[in-house]
Formats: structure tokens, sequence, C-alpha cells
């Protein structure tokens, strides 16, 4: 008996209809945006490429309502920022929690599990409040500094760090007179960097598709993130689909080449963390 | 081990070089205090930016509280009581229940039917696993524009394609039960990949040897799935089902962007697909900026949020609970 079941050829015909479906609607959104705003009304619709896209990524550009650019530079600045803080104190905080002995350790972390299933989003009243109060409000540290950390990348990195790092390896370095932040740096972080990487990744995408909270509080149209400029385009009084769907594209296409590189290793941090949440 | 030391930089004087008994009590400040620095962070910043924020929303409900006004009186439980008149709140509440009825369901379905695919043996595994992941890292803003053109009344190929099955235009937008339906497809569309591969992870941690004596008892493959392999998901699907119910209960850019113009935050004209987070919005910021009254629906909404969860685990429950005495041992 083999240890899996095989697969036949209806197995492979149901996942070929399931893997067109999720990629027909991306596709797409490539093809109208490389057509002319005409494409909208052929019957049939249209399926294959046109020549069209340089014209409307220039008149995309030109767009005096989205501040594309800026969105798009904004959001790089966002995400990015927020990436590496987050992957920074998870890494911090998930060795802690994995390695250190210290009072309090496993209901502190019973916190970090449950602030997971908090829907912290209800509390954007208050924090645009807050935002106003620190002068915030419609600027970038009002959409990066509440990101900084998460629940689920503190657990995430603990999990890791339990089995990735050895504790044999720590008391040798204490051993040497490392101090726990030299330990942190030289032996842990290097030890983390494969479940470290799977978390920025998240982080990343996560952080660049982030709607409600940057629509509630980035309130000046000169100064959107990339969502918020979509948005702008799609509300626009009259719609130039070929040119909102440009700008759809490009808002998807980083997600798309880091998904195309990291896919395998994106797969296998949501299947760890499946098995072991 | 001079040698290992010589390999890095030194970090700290060797010892001998400085008094012993302060480099001792340094060392055991930092085993013993740093951990608290180290997850100090994360507890500072999600204190002030997540559990601050939510739980002062409680505070500010209680009180008559709007962006210009220089005072906010307090005013006890009036914004619920008043909420709880209020036909467009349930309306909202009436619409997210459904949206999430029609989406959750299918998509667990869908999900736990797609891991059982893909747990068999394939050739080119990753590509078909990228496949069915593709659709949860596009952004979704994005898609939910694609979507709201692919469901338009005129144009939509989605109206294309039923036209060719003899299915009358629908009018996705103007109709709520059709709209509900779009809205859900976006949502599964986006999550029944990853929910797959959550399952096809759980599914793997299962022996095999337990289907091959169920085969051997002369169990077929249908009643292998249903006897061994949803009994032993039980905790996964509980963990899905609670990680559904908190998202889907506040779906908000999905339903915001399928709607544009003027009236896109009421979910069109008649609040057709207006979800609660949407209606929060609506009453919190602009056009109105009625703090208060906005904050009293957070609350009603992360009450109801508790309920349906606690809901679905206890009828999960049961459901595996039964299913379990049939499991072969």
């Amino acid at each position: 008996m083999t240890r899996l079941w095989s697969a036949g050829r209806l197995t492979y015909l149901a996942l070929a209809v399931t893997a067109l479906m999720s990629i027909f609607p991306i596709y797409w959104m490539f093809v109208v945006a490389s057509r002319t705003s005409d494409a909208m009304g052929q019957v049939p619709p249209p399926v294959t490429p046109g020549g069209n896209l340089g014209a409307n990524i220039a008149r995309l550009f030109a767009n005096t309502d989205a501040y594309f650019l800026t969105g798009l530079i904004n959001s790089a600045i966002v995400a990015g920022t927020v990436t590496v803080s987050v992957v920074f104190f998870s890494t911090l905080a998930g060795f802690a929690f994995a390695k250190l002995r210290f009072r309090g350790r496993n209901a502190l972390l019973l916190v970090i599990v449950a602030t997971m299933m908090v829907p912290t989003q209800l509390g954007v009243i208050p924090l645009y409040l807050l935002m106003t109060k620190l002068n915030w409000n419609d600027r970038l540290p009002a959409v990066i500094v509440p990101a900084l950390v998460t629940g689920f990348g503190v657990f995430m990195m603990r999990q890791y760090a339990g089995q990735a790092v050895s504790t044999e390896l720590i008391e040798a370095a204490r051993m040497d007179g490392c101090n726990t932040a030299r330990i942190y740096w030289n032996v842990v972080l290097p030890a983390l960097r494969p479940a470290a990487a799977v978390l920025g990744l998240l982080t990343f995408m996560t952080t660049w598709n982030d709607f409600l909270w940057p629509y509630a509080v980035l309130n000046d149209p000169e100064n959107p993130t990339v969502q918020l400029s979509l948005r702008a385009l799609s509300d626009g009084y009259y719609q130039d689909m070929s040119q909102v769907f440009t700008g759809t594209a490009i808002a998807t296409l980083p997600l798309l080449l880091v998904f195309v590189a990291f896919g395998r290793q994106i797969i296998g941090g949501i299947m760890e963390g499946a098995v072991k949440a | 081990m001079a040698v290992q030391l010589d390999a890095r930089p030194p970090v700290a004087p060797a010892p001998g070089t400085t008094r012993p008994s302060r480099g001792a009590r340094l060392s055991r400040f930092d085993t013993r205090y740093s951990p608290y620095l180290y997850i100090a962070p994360f507890f500072l910043l999600f204190g002030v930016f997540g559990i601050y924020p939510l739980a002062y929303t409680f505070w500010v409900s209680l009180h008559d509280w709007d962006l210009l006004g220089a005072e906010h009186p307090f005013v006890g439980f009036d914004n619920y009581s008043q909420l709880l008149a209020d036909p467009d709140f349930w309306h909202s509440v009436v619409n997210t229940l459904g949206i999430f009825v029609i989406a959750t369901i299918p998509q667990l379905l869908l999900a736990l039917w797609l891991a059982n695919l893909l747990n068999r043996q394939l050739r080119a595994r990753t590509t078909w696993r990228m496949a069915v992941l593709i659709p949860n890292v596009t952004s979704t803003a994005a898609v939910a524009i694609v979507f709201a053109v692919l469901f338009g009344r005129d144009f939509g190929m989605i109206n294309w394609l039923l036209d060719h099955v003899g299915v009358d235009a629908v009018d996705w937008k103007a109709n709520r039960l059709a709209s509900w339906v779009a809205i859900s497809t976006m949502v599964d569309w986006r999550w029944t990949g990853y929910n797959a591969l959550i399952f096809l992870a759980a599914m793997q941690a299962i022996p095999r040897d337990l289907y091959e004596s169920a085969a051997i008892d002369g169990a077929g493959r249908a009643r292998q799935f249903w006897s061994i392999t949803v009994p032993l998901l039980k905790p996964t699907i509980i963990f899905a089902v609670i990680i559904s119910t908190i998202g889907g209960l506040q779906l908000f850019t999905e339903p915001r962007l399928f709607n544009s113009g003027t009236n896109a935050i009421r979910g069109g004209p008649l609040r057709e697909s207006q979800t609660v987070t949407m209606y929060m919005f609506e009453n919190a910021f602009a056009p109105h900026y009625n703090f208060g009254y906005g904050s009293a629906i957070a609350w009603l909404l992360f009450a109801l949020i508790a309920v349906v969860a606690a809901v679905n685990v206890l009828l999960l429950r049961r459901l595996g609970g039964g299913a379990r005495k049939e499991e072969p041992r």
C-alpha cells in the first residue's frame, strides 16, 4: 500500500479548475490594465492582454486625484518599517519566552495568545482620538506606530525558538562571558532566521494590504497609502476602468513578486503555524 | 577556550581584569531582569495602541461625544438604548450575519475538500499549493474593486456567463441577497485556499495506519474521510471557525469597495450590503463624527462576535462528539 492515496485524473482536474479560479481575477486585472477603457463594454469580455499598459501607467501617475506615486512610496515606507520592527520585537520576545526563565513567564505568554483573539479593530475610535492628541492625524506615524508589534509574531517566534535554538549553545555562550543581548544577537537571531523571514514576509503583505485603519486616520487625499489611492480611483466621479485596474495591478505586483520568490517558505510557515497553534 | 574567545569580538573583559564582584553583579542583574526588557516593547506598545483603545471605547460609548462639541456629557447607556431601537443598526447586523453564513459554511466545506485533494500523492506539489494560496496574498482593496466589476450589472463577466446558461442579468448591487452572495464570493475566493492549507497541515499529522486498518475493515474513501479525518481535524476546524468568526463579523474592506461613490459607506442607497463595521464608520467618522454612538456600535459588535464564536464552538463540539463514537480503534 502506498503511503498516500494516489491522485487520479479527477483530482488533477479539480485542482486545475480551482487553480484557474484562483488566478483568473488576478490575470484579468492585468488584461484590463493593458487595454483601452472601452474594453469594459465589449461583449464577449476580452481575456487577452492589449498593448495599452504603458499609456495607462502614464495616465495613472498623472491623475491628480489619486496621488498614486505618493501612495506607493508611503506604503513602502509603512510596510518596510513595520516589518523590521515586528521581526525585531518578535524575535526578542519570542527568545525570552522560549529560552529565558523569569517570574510570570507562562501567565504573560497566555496574555499574548489571548491578544491574538482580541478584535482590536474595534478600538479605532479612541485610537483616532489618541492620534488627534499626538497630532499624528494624516501622517504616517499614525499607521506605523500601532502596528509595530503583534501577538502573532511573538507567539510564532516563541514556538520556533523552542526547537531551533539550542540551549547548550546559549549556556556555552554565557560561559564565554556573553551577556543576554550578545546571545540574542550572535546565537539566537541567526538560528531564527528562516522563521523570521517568513514572519517578515507575512507582516509586509498584511501591512501593505491594510485598509481600515489608514482609511480612518489618513484623511488628507494628498498623503494616502496605495490602498487609499485605489479607493480614490474607484470612487472617482467618472470611472476610467483601465486606469483603475492599472492601479490595482501595480498595487498587487509587489505582493505577487514576493509570493513567487518565497512561496514555498510562506506555505511552510502557514502550515507549521497551523500544526502548533 | 582562549581560541574560541578570540574568534568573536571581545564583548566582556576577560575574568580577572576587572573586579569580579562588579561583573558578577551585572551578570545577575542581566539574567534576572533582561527577559522583562525583551518582552516589554510588546506589552507597552500593545497596551497603548491595542488594549487601551478597546477599553476606552466603552468609556466613550457612555458619553454624548462628537468631534466639534467642547464638552461630552456622560449619558449612561443612552447610546445603547438608542442603538437597540435603531433599525439601520439591526439591518447591518442582519447583513453581517447573512454574509458570514453564506461565506463561511461553503468556504470551510470547500477547504476540507481541497485539503483532501492536496493530501494525495501529487506531482508539482508546491505549485498546486501556491495556486490555491495566491488569492490570499493579493491586495484586498484591489480584489474588491476587480470583483465589483466582475459582478457588474450591464457588462460584468458573471452576468455574461449566467446569460449563457439562460439566467437573466442579476443586479448584484441593488438586490440585497445578491450583494451578500457577491461579497461572500470575494471572501471565499481569498480564504478558501488558506484554510485548505491549514487543514492539510493537520491532515498530514494523522497517522497513516489509522486509514490502513479502516481500509482493512472495509471502509471506503468517503467513509474514512468522515469517520477518521473530520473527527481528528476537529481542533483545527474549531480554530478556523473562531478565526473566521472574528474576521467575518468585522468585514469591512470588501463590502466598502464593492460599493463606490457617495453612498459607498452606507453599502448602497438602501444599505443593501452595509456591515456593522461600516455602520460604525458611518457614525463615528465622516459624515457624522459621533464618537459616542460609534463606540456603542463597536461594543455591541464585540459582544456579537463573542456570542457567535461561543455558539459555533458549542455546536462543533457536539458534532465532533457524535462522530467520535464511530471512530475505529
